[in-house]
This record gives C-alpha cells, structure tokens and sequence, in this order.
C-alpha cells in the first residue's frame, strides 16, 4: 500500500492506494471522477487523457503513486464554474461528438496541443491537429468535427 | 419549429463536462462486487476436468459459477437456437465463457479467472468457409435461394459472360465503450439491470428467464452507450444475465464490463463474406443475368445469422436492376466468435458483391464506370421518388430515353460493338423496377442523385487529372471510384416494426418523454425530442428526455436497422397528439371554437384569435381534471415478407446516397490515403441536419475503415490475433479523407414517415464502398491486368492486386 498525496483539479486529495493502482483507477474509483474514461487499458485509444502538471498523459498507463505530490486536471477541472472552456465550448457547437466516450479525452488532448503550440510558436494548422490526434481514437465521428472544433477553440482560446 | 434544426447532441453540455454517464459510471452501493469471465484456450473440444480451486482460492473472490451452478436458464441466444452463458462440456470457440468470478474488484476478477486448470479433449477446429463447406457445418438445412428469371439461360445467351471470387472481411466494432452491465437486487427478488445494449426488453427478457421470473419482476435500464454499431444489439445478453445471477446468489450489485482485450475475444464482429459471382452483359454493359453465391461465415452459434445473412441477399442488387437473377446464401458454422449484428447488418456485404461485379465489368469492357453503373440502375421513381404519379401516368419515359441515349453514346466506345437490345428487348420492355425478391422500387431517385454529385464533386474533370497523374507517375498511381447506395428500411423481421412511446406533461408545463429506443450517440433522443417540441409548439428545452426503461415502455424492438427515429418518432409523436388533441378540445370549449382550428405554435395555444401561454392551458387542463399523460404506439405500414420464397415487400422505402472517392496508393509498398471524399446522401426531409451529417462522415469512415485498414486475423488454432488496437487498425484521425464534402440530398421521403424523414444510421457506411473501388481503380492503373484486389485492402493486399495488373 501507499500513501499518496496529490492535486487533483486544484484541490489536495490523499489516500491509501495498492502500490499498483493506475491513475485513472484513482481517479474514477476512489475519488468518482468518472468523467475520464476507459477504452482500451493500454494508452492506444485516447479516451482516459488527463494534464499532469498540465501536461497532457494517458492516465491508463500511469501509477497513481508515481505520480504523488503533483498536479492532475481532469474533464471535470476544465469549465470555469458555469462557464465552459473555449475547448469543450467549441465540441459543443461543432458536433464534435457524437457517443461522447472519446470526447474528454479528446478535449483534454486539444487543450494540450494548443497550449504547446502557442508556447513553441508553431502553427496549428489542421494537418498538425490530425497529426496531433494520432493517439486519440473515434469510432463514431469521421473525425471532421473534431478537427473543426479544435481548430475553433484554438483560435478562441 | 423545433424539427429539421440543427442542434447539438442533447447530452453535448454533459459530455464536453465529463458529467455524462454509462453504465461503469454509475455509483454503486458499498459492497458492489465485479465479475469476469475465465475463458476457454481452445478453439473446439470436451471440456474433460475444471480445477477451479485455485480460483476460488484467490484474494478477493467471493463465488465462482460455472453451468451447473445456474439455477434457471443457460441461454443467452437472441435467436430461437439456444447459446449457453457458461459452456456445458463441449467448447465451441477461443474465448468462449466456461465460468463465472465473482470478486470484490474488477481487477481481483481478472487475475482469478486465470488460475483455472482445464483439461479438454481437443477436436479439429471448423474455422475457414471452406473448412465448413467441406464438413457441411452450417444452420439451416441448407442454402436459401432468392430467384427471379432465368439467370444461368440468360448468362450462357450474352454477349459477355465475367465471373470471379471476392474475400470480404469481417470487422471489429470497437465501440469505444466496453460492453458493461450493472445487477442491482431488490426486494421480493426483483432485479433492476443497467445494461450497455441496444435491446433492453432483450436483457429484461434473458434476464428474468435466467433468474426464473417472469418478465414483470425485472427492469432494465440504458441511459446511453458510448458506441453500439449492432455490436451491443445481443453482446451484452451475457454481461447482463452473469451480473443478475451473481446478484441473485449473492444478495450484492454486481457489475461486470470487459477488458478490451476480452471484449474482442468474446464477442462477435461483422460477419466475413466470400462471394462467388458469374454474370453475363450485353455489349453496352447491361446486366442480361447474374448467380452470387455469398458464403457466410456466422461463427458457432446462431445469434443474428440468418437475419443478417438474408439482408445480404437482399442488398445483392444495390441499385441495379438484375432482370435474371439467382443469389443463394451459404450460413457457414465455424469455431469462431458468434458473428453478430453491425450496422448494415448483411447489407454492406451483399451490396459489397454488386458493386465488386460493376468494377469487374467496367475493367473487362474498358467501359466507364459511372456510365456503366447508369445503365444498370433501376429507373427512375415516377414523380422524382417524391410523390406519387397519378395512375396510368406513363412509367418513366424519360428515365428510359436518357439511358437509350447513354448507350447510343457508349456505343463508340471500344470493345462495345452492339447496342443492347436483340435478343433480350422483351425484358427491356418492361419497366425496369422489380427487385430479385418481387418488390417494386418506387422510390429511386439516384439518376438525378448522380447527376448532382458528378457535377458538385467535378468528377469528370478529376478523373481525367487521374488518369495524366498516373501517366506521369510510374510509383504513385491514383484512383477515383463513384458508387452509389439504394439501402431498404425496415426490420425483415415484420413484426419487430413497432414502437411504443410514454409522455407525460406535467402542470407547469414541462414534458416528459421516453420511448422504446436506446441512445448510443446516434442523436436519437434529441430527434425524437425536437419532434415532441414540435407536436406542442414548444422550444426543445422544454422536453425532458430520459433513458430508456422497461418499466416505462414495454416489448421494445431493438434500436437497430436504422429504424430508431422512424418508429420511436412516430409513436411519440401519437402520444404528444394524443395529449394535444385533449388540449385543443378543452380550450376550443371555452372559445367555442372548433378543436381543429386550435394551434399550438411558438409556445402558444392559438385560439380564436387569442393566444394563451402552453404552460397556462396545461394549468388549467389540469384544474380541469384533464389527462396529461399518453401512450403512443406506431406500426410500419405497408411490409409483407416472406423470408423463406424471398417475396414481398420486406422494406417500407429506401434510403439512398453516393459518394465519389479519390486515393493515391504506392505502388512499390502498398500504402495508401484517401486524398478526397465527396457524399449526396438522401435523409428525406431531415430532422437534424446536423445529427445527419454527422452520422454520414462517421458512418463513411466506419465503412472506408472496414475495407481498407481494419483486418481481423485469426491464427491456424483459431487465436484472434488482432485484439487490441495495437494490431487492429481503426481509422484515426489522419487517415479520413484530406478533403470531405458531405451534403444532404433535398427532398422529402415519398412515404409517410416522421415529417417524411428518412433513416440514417446505416446507408452511409456503404458510401465507404467507394474508397475500396477507387483503390481498385489505382491498382488498374498499374498493369493492363484485372487486379482483383480482396476486401480489406490493406496495403498487402493493394501490393499482390498491383502485381496482378502487372502480370
Ligand atoms: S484507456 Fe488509456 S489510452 Fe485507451
Ligand atoms: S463520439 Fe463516440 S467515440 Fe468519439
């Protein structure tokens, strides 16, 4: 067992774990985040990408003690209150969706490219958006309106 | 109106949130336990010893279950032949359920089900079409044969005689959400069920008689799925009946969800073709007569088979009048996975084998394949598929004389010396509208289809850009390839078209709606919902919309065969009719107005010139002591079938589309990209145009995806190879066409359905076709030869295609 201790969408959470359990075990059972989701169990589909420290990581494939004393955002940490981020506001008005399972790993990964975009200075056109979402799986979309909705909350955000 | 507004998915607020949930969201009270399957490691065999003591040892395991523990039923089959949950003594897969772990967590589940010892008795594996050919493995006593005309005495009188062999694979769903279900005991030893399906009364059904209840002592509920495609159709049966059991033995919620991994090791896929054709044309490329013979490997048990095996006989036309036809269907039984239900269920493949044979004839005439194509269509709807002509208008004199007129045309063309006519004009002469199982298309609106897309797509101009590429370019060759879709809706099965709907409004003036059908992305319940609005003139926000409950709304049909709006639609819109019609009669009273003249628009009850607020009428009708509260009920019109002669009409209308598709391929590794797609797709008057597009791109990425990329491979002991995204190739997001244009074709359904909308959930797959044909057509570009390039084309199977054209 382990103690840990961890930030998870600004606020300090701690527990007992299993030395084994994954991050998003943590996430989803014990603290009821179950907004991030599980597809595939091995960091192929997407589905289950959180931000540590801000940064974009497949939470299926991670420890939760491995990642103890850090900062962890969510789907459910993105939205200011009542007022959605640029991002999940932009998967709303472009159809971005359609089953919504690959959705907040899809809007937490376009979160991340933007910001790393804007921070490196490069351009993100929409071949680099597809490139982008190489990790990201849908099965229902076609892909089209996610593209288009990152694209949008790129230039809102 | 709230109908044919493009609005957002009603859950998008939920889902871009996180606060949406399925069924492994659901909270679950203290002492839940998990359940997971130990599996069987051999394709076919006798189970001879099942040392399960190490199981039941394991940490965390509170009960294990194997067949003789199950005190009713052992049968989870949607079809009448029965497929036992946990296997009794005989093994008929690599995957298949032998027993049941019930532990304190998912992961203590998994980890025990491992430690079993079983020793079987192994016998030879059936897992090719030809293996099962060979040992007559198959249901049903023997082919089915649908037959019109005299195919083989018109194939031996034509001018050309072509024939050939196509492999089709199957394909994973890969819904993106497991499948998962939730047990949850109540008191007397009644048990609510939260289930991951398509087909709740299915699970309420298999439930109870798993449990030995009756029906009424269990409710299931399906709040949504995050991804079905027909693979949660009957998959989840199982889920659902262990979980029940477990719960019952245990007096605890139990909750089971696949793994990945097992989720592609236990359940079925889409059903894998080989398709045998011969067919002779005319020298202008008319069909003169055609034999398919479809071979359908359907796995070990029944399930959905024959069902599915029928809707590919009857796509083998797609939009192409066969005047001499003979398709016969092989149910092929094997040690495999159950092949199951997915979206087009049959249809894809059967429409796959025509349009395999166009671009046979197409290379073999060196005829243009979009001409060819034209030729062979069945003629057009009188009144353009709309409206109905009056009676004994003349039958589309103008649809013939356009078509004569292509031939006249063609005729120059090389290898096309005779105009078609001779010895077959009798045939000719009559109208060109019959299917091979006897009904009528009245509907066919694809010439006018066609012609549109060809010019919004530019592809005459592209194709000849095409054709300088590839003379310029010795290693890339690309490939352009237009084809069309005519898809029949309706359940086959006649009495499966019914829905039942329940709405309620409440004295404030809210409503509250549900319905029979299940919500797995598709946007149904806000279709259904904008319609609701409409019937009352209200704003959309106003409908509740809440899951879909057996409790609520009893002997559903599964949302399946796209018929989720049009039967869910109308049988809510009779409820909301219901409720209005007492509405209108109770304020035409005081008005001393007629009830017909009454309005309800823009949130208003309109009458006699006055108009009063919705919720204010509501109120009163109440005070009134007025029922607010109605069920509705709709049965599809028109549908007679008879599966076993192949005659009738098993379809209410036709859902129609095209796509033209352009690739490149390497002709040195076999890789490939789709550069552009362009689609017309046909919704009748569309509910949602937004929803609809939206399941045409997905739908066309599903269908391109099951052709090119997604192969499943099975080793020579029956192992599925491909069980996880690591070696099963789902499209991503590069792999969608660069540039995707989707348009929806404008005009209402010519039938009476929901504000004469038209069903869409699966005809789109079938635009993918066209990715497939277009990378046939590069791989002709190569070589002077016939590529025969086989389904999926992976860049293997582009490689050995643009060998053959070099041959
Ligand atoms: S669940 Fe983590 S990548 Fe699929
Ligand atoms: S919306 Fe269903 S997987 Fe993306």
């Amino acid at each position: 067992m382990a103690d840990v201790a961890m930030n998870v969408n600004g606020e300090a959470v701690r527990a007992e774990l299993p030395d084994n359990t994954l991050l998003v075990d943590f996430l989803r059972e014990t603290l009821g985040l179950t907004g991030t989701h599980v597809g595939c169990e091995t960091s192929q589909c997407g589905a289950c990408v959180v931000h540590l420290d801000g940064e974009a990581i497949k939470s299926c494939s991670v420890l939760a003690a491995s990642v103890a004393g850090r900062a962890v955002t969510t789907i459910e940490g993105l939205a200011d209150g009542d007022a959605l981020h640029p991002m999940q506001a932009a998967f709303n008005a472009h159809h971005g969706l359609q089953c919504g399972f690959c959705t907040p790993g899809m809007i937490m990964a376009g979160v991340d490219m933007v910001r790393r975009y804007r921070a490196s200075g490069e351009a993100l056109d929409e071949a680099a958006i597809r490139h982008e979402l190489e990790g990201n799986i849908c099965r229902c979309t076609g892909y089209h309106n996610i593209v288009r909705a990152i694209d949008a909350a790129a230039k809102a955000m | 109106m709230s109908v044919a507004k493009p609005l957002p998915h009603d859950a998008a607020r939920l889902h871009v949130t996180g606060a949406a949930r399925y069924v492994d969201d659901i909270p679950t009270p203290a002492g839940t336990l998990h359940l997971a399957f130990g599996t069987s490691e051999i394709a076919h065999g006798r189970i001879v010893a099942m040392d399960l003591n190490a199981v039941r040892a394991a940490p965390g395991v509170a009960l294990v279950v194997t067949a003789e523990d199950l005190p009713f039923a052992n049968d989870v089959s949607p079809s009448p032949a029965p497929e036992p949950l946990l296997a009794t003594g005989e093994v008929h897969f690599m995957g298949q359920p032998l027993f049941l772990v019930v532990a304190e967590s998912h992961l203590a589940a998994r980890k025990a089900a491992r430690l079993a010892k079983v020793e079987y008795e192994e016998r030879p594996a059936i897992l090719s079409i030809d293996e099962a050919l060979a040992a007559g493995s198959r249901f049903e006593e023997g082919p089915r044969v649908y037959a019109r005309g005299d195919a083989a005495g018109a194939i031996a009188k034509a001018v050309h005689v072509l024939e050939g062999s196509v492999e089709i694979g199957g394909q994973e769903h890969f819904y993106l959400e497991g499948q998962a279900a939730l047990a949850l005991p109540h008191e007397g030893g009644d048990m609510v069920v939260h289930s991951s399906s398509q087909h709740p009364t299915e699970i309420q059904h298999k439930v109870a008689d798993a449990l030995g209840l009756p029906m009424n002592a269990v409710r299931c509920e399906v709040r949504r799925m995050g991804g079905g495609f027909g693979g949660k159709e009957s998959q989840g049966n199982a889920l659902a009946c262990a979980a029940a059991v477990a719960a019952r033995a245990t007096g605890r919620a139990c909750a089971m969800r696949y793994d990945r991994d097992d989720d592609m090791v236990i359940t079925g896929k889409r059903h894998d073709f080989r398709i045998d054709y011969r067919v002779g044309v005319d020298a202008g490329g008319r069909i003169e007569g055609i034999e398919f013979v479809q071979l359908c490997r359907c796995g070990w048990s029944m399930d959905l088979s024959l069902p599915v095996a029928d809707r590919a006989m009857l796509h083998a036309d797609n939009a192409y009048y066969l005047p001499n036809v003979r398709i016969e269907s092989h149910r092929l039984r094997t040690n495999t996975q159950s092949a199951t239900a997915f979206r087009g269920f049959g249809g894809p493949q059967g429409m796959f084998g025509m349009e395999r044979v166009m671009d046979h004839i197409a290379h073999a005439l060196g005829m243009d394949p979009v001409a060819l194509r034209r030729a062979n269509y069945y003629e057009a709807a009188r009144g353009g598929g709309a409206a109905p002509a009056p009676d004994g208008a003349p039958r589309g004199i103008s649809a013939k004389m356009k078509t004569g007129a292509e031939l006249t045309s063609r005729a120059a063309a090389p290898g096309t010396g005779r105009r078609y006519g001779g010895a077959y004009s009798p045939e000719n002469a009559r109208p060109r509208t019959l299917t091979p199982y006897h009904m009528e298309v009245e509907d066919f609106i694809l010439h006018d289809l066609t012609e549109r897309l060809l010019a919004t797509s530019d592809y005459r101009a592209r194709a000849e850009a095409v054709a300088a590429f590839n003379a310029g370019n010795a290693v890339l060759k690309k490939g352009i390839a237009f084809s069309p879709v005519k898809f029949g809706i309706s359940f086959t099965l006649t009495h499966l078209n019914q829905a039942g709907a329940l709405v309620h409004v409440y004295q404030d003036g809210s409503v509250h709606m549900n319905h029979g059908g299940t919500e797995m992305g598709q946007g149904l319940f806000q279709k259904v919902a904008q319609v609701a609005a409409a019937r009352f003139g209200v704003e959309v926000d106003r409908v509740k919309i809440t899951a879909t409950d057996t409790g609520k709304v009893p002997n559903t049909s599964a949302t399946a065969a796209s018929s989720g709006s049009d039967l869910n639609g109308m049988a809510v819109q009779a409820a909301c009719d219901t409720i209005r019609d007492r509405l209108a009669a109770f304020v035409a009273e005081g008005y001393q107005a007629d009830p017909a003249t009454v309005r309800f628009e823009d949130g208003k009850v309109h009458v006699g010139g006055e108009a009063l607020a919705f919720e204010a009428v509501v109120k009163d009708a109440y005070m009134n002591r007025i029922s607010l509260s109605a069920t509705g009920f709709y049965k599809t019109p028109k549908i007679v079938w008879d599966r076993i002669r192949g005659e009738g009409r098993p379809f209410f209308y036709f859902a129609y589309g095209a796509a033209v598709t352009e690739v490149v391929i390497d002709t040195l590794t076999g890789e490939n990209r789709i550069l552009r797609a362009d689609i017309l797709h046909d919704c009748g008057a569309s509910l949602n145009p937004a929803l609809d597009i939206g399941q045409i791109e997905g739908g066309y990425v599903q269908g391109a995806g099951w052709l090119t990329t997604e192969e499943l491979v099975w080793d020579g002991k029956g192992r599925l190879r491909t069980h996880a995204p690591s070696t099963y190739k789902i499209p991503a997001c590069s792999d969608r066409p660069d540039i995707f244009n989707v348009a929806l074709w404008d005009g209402a359904n010519r039938e009476e359905t929901v504000y004469r909308s038209k069903a869409v959930g699966e005809p789109p797959l079938m635009l993918g076709i066209s990715a497939w044909l277009a990378l046939s057509n590069a791989c002709a570009a190569a070589g002077p030869g016939w590529p025969d390039l086989q389904a999926p084309a992976t860049p293997e199977a582009v490689l050995a295609a643009v060998t053959r054209a070099r041959a």
